[in-house]
């Protein structure tokens, strides 16, 4: 087995694994990272949801070979449980969580969809999230969050602005 | 000695106004010829003036002319219209169908809604475009056109102007449409043949009207007609590749007519493929028309693909031999670069669900060695599968892929088609494979 190296939340890992193992497994059991979740292992519920460059990625059907040298981000990365980022920030204002275990998938969709579509409508958000599963059925306030994390984005980006 | 002044033709202005009145002539002409009356409005008649059997007919044959792709948004109220549909000529939207009298076609009598299905005009006497099928429907029985109406004239009444077509200059200019049909809208009605069976002859009748298969199943020429001597010879839609349906079908494995009906009322064949972008549209159609319409139309579809010639024959062959193995063969050893990126691709991406031998397995995957997909004359439609997986459209069941998109680089997907193009289809490699992943991936989205 040969190390594979790529970049998790801005820190270069070399980890020593087959190829062929999930990425999901990688985070979780190798750099102790444990935001994303187990849930299907089937790629069907988003649980496991990572940002692989700029796109939502299923973790747990991605092997890690295919994400070397790429850039990998997890919930971890986008802020601490004293300081969230903005999306982070949205989910705890609306208590989009119920049991909590779909939220970091959800957290990391929304990250990438608001990333790519600043100012997404309704229907994107929806057709988007759809991907990821809730199982205690919080959709509304998830749907809200990502609304109300929008609005956040613009204004930190408005504030940060020259 | 001749002194014969130089002939004399008329005056420049008499010429030129002479010329004018032959141009003026005919474009009166022409109009003329475009010009269809307006049919009087009715007010809307009561559901209760429609026959529930009747009623229920309709919805079934609504399912095989598959209304809704054109006339209902996704998660937009039913056959309210709006959908956009895109065209080498512009963008035009699917009409509001729904029986609301200002936006919809409430006040349409039944005499109206068949002119427009046989003939391509509204109520108002305007040319349709088209887009909407009618190139097809006006083969549609007088029955199956009254079950149609009563079915529309009973849904729920939607408020919803359609929004402005966006068609490229003069196409706006509707009595052009008169020329078009005249040219391309064969209004002779189908013969039955006679030696084939009942069963045959219904498919082959709503094949070639309401379901408008070859819509999308033949190529279509330079005015956007469809090319009737290669009727069934596969075109595209929506950026698919759509498979031939005549002796050219790419299926490696022969269709037969139980696979044919699975296909068409589920999008599972087991053996083929499972339904994706426009085909699921159909799918969820056929699912609510009768069983004995979607069986007709397999029959018919079957016998337009042909008993399999020797050379199908043996693809079948190889293609079983290759799906018999518990994995696809890796690319190994020294060589192409690519091939071994694309078969470590396979192995860790795919192979999970796709190779039965492989360690742990759904194993309810298609058997890649016989998808249609990847034996396609083009990459397109695997490359749409790839990057934007399988996704059952809403409130319907159905078989789920992942997306890929995300997850491959451009060189980890072109490396993927190339091995899967040769050690899954064992074919020739498809030419400018990276150049259509570029195409499809900076296309905006729908």
């Amino acid at each position: 087995m040969t190390a594979l190296a790529f970049d998790v939340n801005g820190r270069t890992q070399s980890v020593d694994v087959d190829p062929a193992t999930p990425l999901l497994y990688v985070l979780r059991d190798d750099l102790r990272l444990n935001g994303a979740k187990f849930g299907c292992g089937l790629g069907q519920c988003g649980a496991c949801t990572v940002i692989v460059d700029h796109g939502a990625v299923l973790s747990c059907i991605t092997p890690v070979s295919l994400v070397v040298g790429r850039r990998v981000r997890t919930v971890e990365g986008l802020g601490r449980a004293d300081r969230p980022g903005p999306v982070q920030q949205a989910f705890i204002d609306e208590q989009a969580a119920q049991c909590g275990y779909c939220i970091a998938g959800m957290v990391m969709r929304a990250q990438a969809l608001l990333e790519r579509t600043p100012n997404p409508t309704d229907d994107e958000i929806r057709r988007e999230m759809a991907i990821n599963l809730c199982r205690c059925g919080t959709h509304l306030r998830i749907l809200r969050a990502v609304r109300r994390a929008a609005s956040l984005l613009a204004a930190s980006v408005r504030s940060s602005a020259p | 000695m001749s002194s014969a002044a130089p002939r004399r033709g008329p005056a420049p202005w008499l010429r030129a106004s002479r010329v004018l009145v032959v141009l003026v002539a005919l474009a009166l002409g022409a109009l003329a010829l475009a010009w269809r009356p307006v049919i009087d409005p009715v007010d809307p008649p009561a559901a209760s003036a429609f026959a529930p059997e009747l009623v229920r007919r309709g919805a079934q044959l609504a399912g095989v002319g598959n209304c809704a792709a054109c006339h209902t948004r996704p998660e937009g109220p039913s056959l309210a219209g709006g959908v956009a549909l895109s065209t080498p000529f512009g963008v035009v939207y699917g009409t509001n169908i729904t029986p609301e009298p200002e936006t919809g076609i409430g006040r349409w009598s039944e005499a109206a809604f068949v002119r427009a299905m046989r003939r391509g005009v509204d109520r108002e006497g305007r040319h349709l475009y088209p887009a909407f099928p009618y190139d097809h429907f006006v083969r549609t029985a007088d029955e199956d056109l009254h079950a149609l109406y009563a079915y529309l004239m009973t849904r729920d009444a939607v408020r919803a102007p359609a929004p402005e077509n966006r068609l490229l200059f003069p196409l706006g200019f509707r009595p052009l449409i008169a020329g078009w049909k005249l040219l391309f809208l064969d209004t002779e009605p189908l013969a039955p043949n006679p030696r084939s069976s009942a069963e045959w002859n219904r498919g082959a009748y709503l094949v070639q009207s309401l379901g408008h298969c070859s819509s999308c199943h033949s190529p279509r020429e330079v005015l956007g007609n469809e090319d009737r001597v290669r009727y069934l010879d596969g075109g595209d839609a929506e950026g698919w590749t759509v498979p031939a349906l005549n002796v050219k079908s790419p299926s490696p494995l022969p269709w037969n007519v139980e696979q044919l009906v699975s296909y068409l009322r589920t999008g599972i064949a087991r053996d083929h493929a499972i339904a994706g972008g426009p085909m699921q549209g159909v799918v969820a159609g056929l699912a609510t028309a009768s069983a004995a319409d979607v069986l007709a139309i397999a029959v018919y579809i079957d016998s337009t693909l042909g008993s399999p010639t020797p050379s199908r024959q043996d693809l079948a062959k190889a293609s079983r031999a290759r799906a018999s193995q518990p994995t696809l063969p890796p690319a190994v050893g020294p060589g192409d670069a690519t091939l071994a990126l694309g078969s470590n691709v396979y192995a860790h991406a795919c192979a999970a669900c796709h190779d039965a031998g492989r360690g742990p397995s759904s194993s309810s995957a298609l058997q890649l060695p016989l998808a249609v997909a990847v034996h396609d004359p083009d990459p397109r439609s695997l490359i749409r599968i790839v990057l934007g997986g399988i996704r059952p459209i809403d409130a319907n069941a159905g078989r789920w892929m992942p997306a890929f998109g995300d997850a491959l680089t451009d060189e980890q997907l072109v490396a993927l088609l190339a091995y899967l193009r040769r050690a899954a289809a064992g074919a020739p490699p498809w030419p400018d494979v990276a150049a259509r992943v570029r195409e499809v991936r900076t296309e905006p989205p729908a």
